[in-house]
């Protein structure tokens, strides 16, 4: 951690400074989440999400690590062994509906963390490979997502393989064998099924791993904040333990609370009923539709519906991929020194817009694909790439920013001052250190 | 916020027994979250005892009236072996002759069986040592020094009732709940 007030690990113990000498953990432990990382003070509960990130990923290593002690790879077994963890298996319909559900909340989390560092410039400079790592982590969470929905082997699992797989197969041509290479036969069947297993538990480790490096990544310039001016000085930090360790505990708390409203009361509400069917690769269900956290990225892959130079379901393809590889050069498209949208009174209109209209792709995505949804996608996808590729450059050359406050201990005193000063508070903030809770 | 360290040291209420308040804030939030992370321990403990299919299989019926004296058969129950045994009178005999108190396990022949039905002897075929499947209860198998059964394993001999006799083995075949529905079916479990 760069910041040379960061107060250093002191081992305490005769064992932890023994251990200290050999293995440094605990050292890098309290510097990384520790009294060790000083954070800026004026953090809001959007920067509660990284850590529910981190405990979403945990809930799945470990409920699937369980859920494989019971589950067969196999395409004659793997729907009755799904309906045996759900019957026969102690308590393997909660673990199995925290694991369904889990994926859920781990997108809603990872959604609001992306949209955490859109609104408040995370993906700038100092912060580009914290940003590029995150997106990294979503194309492995998304690969991830989509081979663990396969695995129940219900008539929607094996016809998203089918769709998704089918992506492949519009690369011009080596895409069909590609696809047959990838499916290990003409059709998903027993080696796709048994790769897909073997990946989907593979690849949360990778996503531990990344986010390792993510927050190796972070703890250099340290962590972001709502006024997206940089930390000065002592003043506009807080060790990391206590004040973020509780404020994030008590996120936890509320973050389980509706997470077990789901698991317990709802927990086929993001489900579909079609997945109750076991595979059959003679009928196709009337509608396929993926989970909703890919429901914007259907409805561009499905907005191209006529040939232009290249066969519309290459154009659909290379949309869906390139919506999502686009943010990969967010930190080079948007040029404006200003990282809070806060500030940006211009790009701060065009950032809800995007979110609108990301939801109306969603929307898009989950209706069938007849008319208006068609043309409505057509638009909303058009709206996505215009606001990355020109909207985005141009507001960030053209905006006048609101001014930015001077350090991050004056933003958060600002507020205070409207009050009745306490304690004989002078107004441009106190000189004391941050004090451990007491 | 940034109230929290402007507030002055609270000393009130607390007679500087270095009790602060805050501490019961700590305890109540960290043992509320013990609480949970042990409920929410229990499932995936839970999931690796027997399930309910494993469960089911606990009881078999066993049609034994094709078994003539001296023969036996071996099936199966809860996925282990079960050795079914119609002793000769020959080998009640010789079960009935030994001294009960001399033996490491000790039990009679009428202890092993049903009342009437002493002829029937019905145990694991699982030895009581380590836990393989003892010779004897097959055609021309090796019986061992007491003529029951034998684990070449790790040499344990068992006697006429299938009691412990000689070798590492610490108990006697045991013998599972089992009753007769007829003279001619037994279930098991």
């Amino acid at each position: 951690m760069s910041f040379a007030w960061a107060k250093p690990y002191e081992p305490k113990t005769p064992l932890s400074k023994w251990v200290d000498q050999r293995l440094p953990l605990p050292r890098l432990v309290y510097g990384a989440i520790g009294g060790g990382y000083p954070v800026p003070r004026n953090l809001n509960y959007f920067w509660n999400f990284g850590v529910l990130a981190g405990l979403a990923l945990m809930i799945q290593i470990v409920t699937g690590i369980v859920l494989a002690m019971h589950y067969y790879s196999y395409t004659g077994g793997a729907f009755d062994s799904v309906e045996r963890i759900m019957r026969d298996v102690n308590a393997g319909w909660v673990l199995r509906y925290v694991h369904q559900n889990g994926a859920s909340f781990f997108f809603v989390v990872v959604y609001i963390h992306i949209f955490r560092g859109l609104y408040y410039g995370s993906y700038k400079a100092p912060r580009e490979m914290v940003w590029l790592l995150g997106l990294v982590i979503y194309l492995l969470m998304m690969a991830t997502a989509f081979m663990g929905y396969v695995l129940p082997w219900g008539q929607m699992s094996y016809w998203g393989a089918q769709v998704i797989t089918g992506f492949f197969s519009a690369i011009p041509v080596v895409g069909e064998p590609l696809r047959v290479f990838i499916l290990g036969g003409y059709a998903p069947d027993q080696a796709a099924l048994t790769r897909f297993f073997s990946l989907h538990y593979l690849l949360p480790f990778v996503i531990a791993g990344v986010t390792i490096l993510k927050i190796w990544a972070l703890h250099i310039p340290g962590s972001s904040n709502p006024t997206g001016v940089d930390v000065k000085d002592e003043k506009d930090t807080l060790p990391f333990h206590p004040y973020y360790t509780a404020k994030d505990g008590f996120g936890i708390g509320v973050a389980l609370f509706l997470f077990a409203l789901f698991v317990f009361f709802f927990p086929y509400s993001l489900g579909h009923p079609d997945n109750y069917i076991e595979a059959n690769p003679l009928v196709t269900p009337a509608h396929i539709v993926p989970e909703w956290y890919f429901w914007p990225f259907y409805a561009i892959l499905r907005a191209f519906t006529v040939d232009f130079i290249l066969p519309a379901k290459l154009w659909g393809v290379l949309a869906m991929f390139g919506s999502i590889l686009l943010l990969f050069f967010l930190t080079w498209l948007d040029r404006s020194p200003i990282r809070s949208t806060s500030y940006r009174p211009v790009y701060r209109i065009f950032f809800w817009i995007l979110v609108v209209d990301i939801l109306i792709l969603g929307w898009c995505g989950v209706s069938p694909a007849e008319q208006p949804y068609i043309a409505i996608s057509q638009i909303a996808a058009a709206y996505y790439f215009a606001h990355f590729l020109i909207i985005l450059p141009l507001v960030s050359k053209f905006e006048k920013p609101r001014p930015l406050p001077n350090s991050i201990s004056e933003s958060v005193l600002h507020g205070e001052r409207k009050e009745s000063r306490p304690y004989g508070l002078a107004p441009s903030g106190s000189t004391t250190a941050p004090q451990p809770a007491e | 916020m940034a109230t929290v360290e402007h507030t002055p040291p609270q000393t009130h209420g607390e007679a500087g027994d270095g009790v602060r308040r805050r501490d019961f804030i700590n305890i109540a939030a960290v043992s509320f979250a013990g609480v949970g992370g042990a409920v929410a321990v229990a499932p995936l403990l839970m999931q690796a005892a027997p399930s309910a299919d494993v469960l089911a299989l606990s009881s078999i019926e066993v049609d034994i009236s094709k078994i003539v004296p001296g023969q036996g058969i071996k099936t199966s129950w809860r996925k282990q072996p079960v050795f079914i045994r119609n002793l000769t009178p020959a080998e009640i005999q010789k079960a009935n002759e030994v001294d009960v108190g001399s033996l490491r396990d000790p039990q009679s022949l009428a202890d092993r069986t049903k009342p009437g039905k002493a002829n029937w002897l019905i145990t694991l075929g699982v030895c009581t040592h380590l836990g393989c499947v003892p010779l004897g209860i097959g055609e021309g198998e090796n019986r061992g020094d007491y003529g029951g059964y034998f684990c070449p394993c790790h040499g344990s001999h068992y006697d006429t009732a299938a009691r412990i006799r000689k070798g590492p083995a610490p108990k006697n075949l045991h013998v599972p709940d089992y009753s007769f529905k007829s003279d001619t079916v037994v279930q098991i479990g």
